[in-house]
């Protein structure tokens, strides 16, 4: 039996030394790209150990160094830190076999820096999931933020550096400028950086300055890409499809979310929330963003594009389902990440391989080209079912509880907001297939798609669908997140 | 024999390299008097690590100049607030004297290379005398005596560009200047108390509260202070100064310089006189607040137009020197402690990010403008990384030392009911992200314009790897920075507050 401890430095650990062993490797090709799967494998072993522990009703814990007094770097596995964790980690192993298949499909430069940047953001996004501090979740939000910066600008020129402009921009300056001061609000409140499960500030914080506090997380959390602050998402698709489909759908967005479920519920908590009503323009925000963003993406050729806007309004659930305050809603928001990551990351999968193997990046070149990349097409009607929550996928039970949370908490616009979504929804992701299956070609291609593309795509597809069955010791967690159990 | 050392430290630390700089001024060989500088002030460094230790044992030392016992000698007083810069000066000291090895020769003529060193030392002799020392005019000496000694080494940048001497001779006016009024403010409390002992002064002044005389001294002081401190707007002498100086010379001006000034005016503002007294308060909170503010955001403006390299860091120095007299003049325990961890930590990262850029003008010959740094992050990635590494702590960067100080300054400011004062000096600090950022986009980003070939050199790059170590140790232990800051500040502003 391997202690808590360990289990937390190995899950946290393996995406490091991937990270510090790549650039050793750099002339053995092979090896070095076997590193990055290996490390995915070993880091999900780990998050699903803890994750049974949490399940088992204990709480890991691991204090790695203290900084100064009162201030340290410490774990602290959480149910929801759980499922965020093993999000990243499962999805790393198949993002990294599938970016082995692009980079070399693509004939990248700089593989070698690539790869080392790559694991690096993986082990900054599983330190967050499992952040025991306020501190020590800035911290990392802050290191993924600049790891990820080699990966946007990955192409090294005029467009990637306008790009990269706007990310760090956007990224840092609203984390430094809000984010921070309000972490540093917190600890002056209540005097420590800890979290609690119930929230920390109740009866210490003046509820009238609440949602203030509120609003410089809200927009301090750039990375959960509520309007006005979601440019970057959009900016970041420049860089190589694996970087978007597991940064820029799983790990950095969800980091994003996952923050802002953890303030809601850690820090503010859900009963404080619903008592002084703190969050009710937070609801509003989020439905606007739902909706725009969902509109937005209709009008985008770019296939990247598109999804990118897809994104920001199925976060924006997440957001919501956070600050409508109820338990349901938060079961909701929280499955969500799960159901979400699989579906949009199998999306963004298909993008690729359709730039690698057709060399095509618009959604209006797809016409007719179903037939000559069927499976691809297949993943990609699979995977958007599922971000329209239709059963059997996955997405299905986190649109489910996001409702019944929405009708809990007595927002009954927010049920018709949820359900005008899932039409645009419908409308934007169901094209893609539809041009490809039922329009007629109107060139010849030659396609040719790696089998390292292939396979990851129709496993992470496969998810979706296993989701939808095997969705309860992920409920289990997000019950024992709201003190049902 | 120990006993005799440890006893004369406080002194020793002082004269080590006073005499030393009087020996290699007769010694030509280059190498001989790059030795005998290195090892006088690596002396130094240990002295003023052994004096920490006593000061962990004893608290304050005391020495009497000449054995002639205070008040009436000279005393040097080393406590837990003065050996804080001490430290500072003397590590950045060894360090840079690594550092100036192979950038000396390249800058200056074999013949006045001795010549340099023996400033260089007389320098930082007068830094760590103007710290140690407790009594009121000894300090104005040591002033001039650093002061003088860096307007000579500022002006030895000539032999590269002539510009230098223009610059050299605004910070000896202006410089000058500060230090009349200095003395005239001294003059004055002498005048009404009889005492130039910092101590004694500091009893004396409390019955002579109101005091028109009393009061125009302080403000003769404080303003000549701050005109050494580059406090803004008395800092235009600042971005000339270190812009043209010598490579080796800037990185110890920017590193140092100001920094045993600030600790002056903290010394005189908290420690001479009375934080609980209304001269003080009103000077705080209506002089050297709205000016600290203004100096964050001014510094960082030019900062962020300047083409030149060494300007521009010249200009964001000016805005740090404006975070940490903010955070004197917040006024609180945890606030003067958040002032002397910004100094320290901005002591290492000015001087790693000068290091950087001096070396990268070494390695091309030329002066280091935004337009030619394109592309030389690929030809030389030791560099790159260490200048990367301290942009970001300049920026307060997490698991970075700018990071502390970004962190116990913020703190500071919203415990004092100052959210207004954090969310400025944030939003300051987002804006150093765009001037750092032009320059790692440069680097990293642009394509050079022909192929540059560069052997970076490990004697260069040594000092430049140990004091960017240094800003990555300090984020992840910065428990003597924040200990000793806070003892300091215990010390200067009382237990209470």
């Amino acid at each position: 039996m391997i202690s808590f401890e360990n289990l937390i430095l190995i899950t946290l650990l393996s995406p490091l030394l991937v990270c510090l062993i790549t650039p050793l490797l750099s002339s053995k090709p092979i090896l070095r790209d076997i590193l990055g799967p290996l490390g995915g494998i070993i880091s999900s072993w780990g998050a699903i150990q803890l994750m049974a522990s949490i399940l088992n009703g204990e709480q890991p814990r691991l204090e790695l160094l203290q900084i100064a007094e009162g201030i340290s770097i410490s774990f602290v596995v959480t149910p929801l830190g759980a499922i965020f964790g093993l999000v990243a980690s499962v999805l790393w192993i198949f993002a990294a076999i599938y970016s082995v298949g692009y980079m070399r499909g693509n004939k990248e430069k700089n593989q070698t820096r690539f790869y080392i940047f790559y694991a690096m953001a993986v082990h900054a996004a599983l330190c967050i999931a499992y952040a025991g501090d306020l501190l020590t979740l800035f911290i990392f939000y802050e290191v993924l933020t600049f790891s990820t910066y080699p990966l946007v600008t990955h192409k090294q020129n005029e467009m990637a550096q306008k790009a990269g402009r706007l990310y760090m921009s956007i990224l840092v300056g609203t984390s430094v400028i809000l984010l921070l001061p309000a972490i540093i609000w917190v600890w002056v409140v209540t005097g420590s950086l800890e979290m609690s499960q119930n929230g920390v500030l109740d009866g210490k914080m003046n509820p009238k300055y609440a949602p203030y506090l509120l609003a410089m997380f809200v927009f301090g959390i750039g990375k959960a890409a509520l309007m006005p602050i979601h440019k970057w998402l959009p900016a970041a698709m420049v860089a190589p499809t694996p970087v978007s489909a597991l940064l820029h759908a799983v790990a950095v967005v969800k980091a994003g979310v996952f923050t802002m479920l953890l303030i809601l519920t850690n820090v503010f908590g859900i009963d404080f929330l619903s008592k002084t009503g703190a969050s009710n323009w937070l609801v509003w925000l989020a439905s606007f963003t739902l909706l725009t963003t969902s509109i937005i993406a209709i009008y985008k050729d770019d296939i990247k594009a598109r999804l990118a806007y897809s994104t920001i309004s199925q976060l924006s659930y997440i957001t919501l389902g956070g600050a409508l305050a109820s338990s349901m809603a938060t079961q909701g928001a929280t499955l969500h990440i799960i159901t979400h990551a699989a579906g949009k990351i199998t999306l963004f999968f298909v993008a690729g391989a359709i730039y690698v193997g057709a060399k095509m990046s618009k959604i209006s070149e797809l016409n007719g080209h179903g037939k000559s990349m069927p499976l691809i097409f297949l993943a990609f009607f699979v995977g958007s079912l599922s971000i329209i929550g239709v059963p059997p996928m996955g997405g299905s039970w986190s649109k489910f509880f996001l409702m019944l949370g929405a009708a809990e908490s007595g927002y009954i616009t927010v049920i018709a907001v949820f359900c005008i979504s899932t039409i645009l929804n419908a409308y934007y992701l169901m094209e893609i297939p539809a041009r490809a299956f039922f329009f007629k070609k109107e060139r010849e291609v030659k396609i040719k798609i790696p089998i390292l593309i292939t396979i990851p795509t129709l496993i992470t597809c496969f998810l979706t669908i296993l989701l939808f069955f095997f969705i309860e010791p992920f409920e289990n967690l997000t019950s024992i997140m709201v003190n049902k159990l | 024999m120990t006993d005799i050392l440890i006893k004369n430290l406080p002194i020793l630390v002082v004269l080590c390299p006073l005499m030393m700089s009087l020996i290699v001024v007769l010694i030509p060989n280059i190498f001989l008097s790059w030795l005998l500088t290195f090892a006088s002030t690596f002396v130094a460094f240990i002295f003023s690590i052994l004096l920490y230790q006593e000061v962990q044992i004893h608290s304050t030392i005391s020495y009497a100049l000449g054995n002639w016992a205070p008040p009436l000698g000279i005393e040097y007083v080393i406590d837990k607030v003065s050996i804080f810069p001490i430290i500072i000066i003397t590590l950045i000291g060894f360090l840079t004297t690594i550092f100036s090895s192979k950038m000396m020769p390249d800058e200056i003529n074999e013949t006045s290379i001795s010549k340099v060193y023996s400033l260089w030392l007389l320098a930082i002799a007068g830094l760590i005398g103007l710290v140690t020392t407790g009594d009121a005019f000894n300090l104005f000496v040591f002033l001039e005596i650093s002061s003088l000694a860096s307007v000579a080494l500022v002006a030895m940048g000539a032999q590269k560009d002539k510009q230098a001497l223009v610059a050299a001779y605004n910070y000896l006016i202006i410089g000058a200047v500060g230090a009349s009024l200095y003395v005239i403010g001294v003059g004055l409390l002498y005048g009404i108390t009889g005492t130039l002992n910092m101590a004694d002064l500091s009893e004396r002044v409390v019955d002579l509260k109101n005091n028109k005389a009393l009061i125009a001294g302080f403000g003769f002081m404080i303003v000549g202070i701050m005109v050494k401190a580059a406090v803004f707007p008395m800092h235009i002498w600042l971005p000339r100064a270190y812009a043209y100086a010598p490579s080796a010379v800037s990185v110890l001006l920017a590193a140092t310089a100001t920094k045993a000034s600030l600790y002056i005016l903290a010394r005189i503002l908290f420690s001479v006189f009375d934080i609980a007294d209304n001269l003080i308060i009103n000077t705080l909170s209506y002089i050297i607040l709205p000016l600290s503010i203004i100096a964050m955001f001014a510094g960082t403006i030019m900062a962020v137009y300047e083409k030149d390299i060494k300007r521009l860091l010249a200009h964001s120095s000016v805005a740090q020197i404006g975070y940490i007299t903010l955070a004197f003049a917040i006024g609180t325990k945890a606030s003067v402690a958040a002032g002397f961890i910004h100094m320290f930590n901005h002591a290492l990262i000015k001087g790693a990010l000068f290091m950087a850029i001096t070396s990268i003008s070494f390695y091309i010959q030329k002066r280091v403008t935004l337009s030619n740094l394109s592309g030389l992050g690929r030809a030389m990635p030791i560099t790159f990384f260490c200048f990367v590494i301290c942009s970001l702590s300049l920026a307060g960067l997490p698991l970075t030392a700018g990071f502390i100080s970004k962190l116990y300054l913020i703190k500071a400011s919203i415990s004092a009911d100052g959210l207004w004062i954090a969310i400025l000096i944030l939003f300051s600090s987002a804006l150093s992200v765009i001037y750092l950022w032009k320059m790692i986009e440069a680097l990293w980003l642009q394509q050079p314009r022909k192929e540059i070939i560069i052997k970076e050199n490990p004697t260069i790059y040594i000092s430049l790897l140990i004091i960017t170590f240094l800003n990555i140790y300090f984020g992840l232990d910065a428990s003597f920075v924040v200990d000793s800051s806070t003892e300091a500040a215990e010390k200067l502003v009382g237990v209470s507050k």
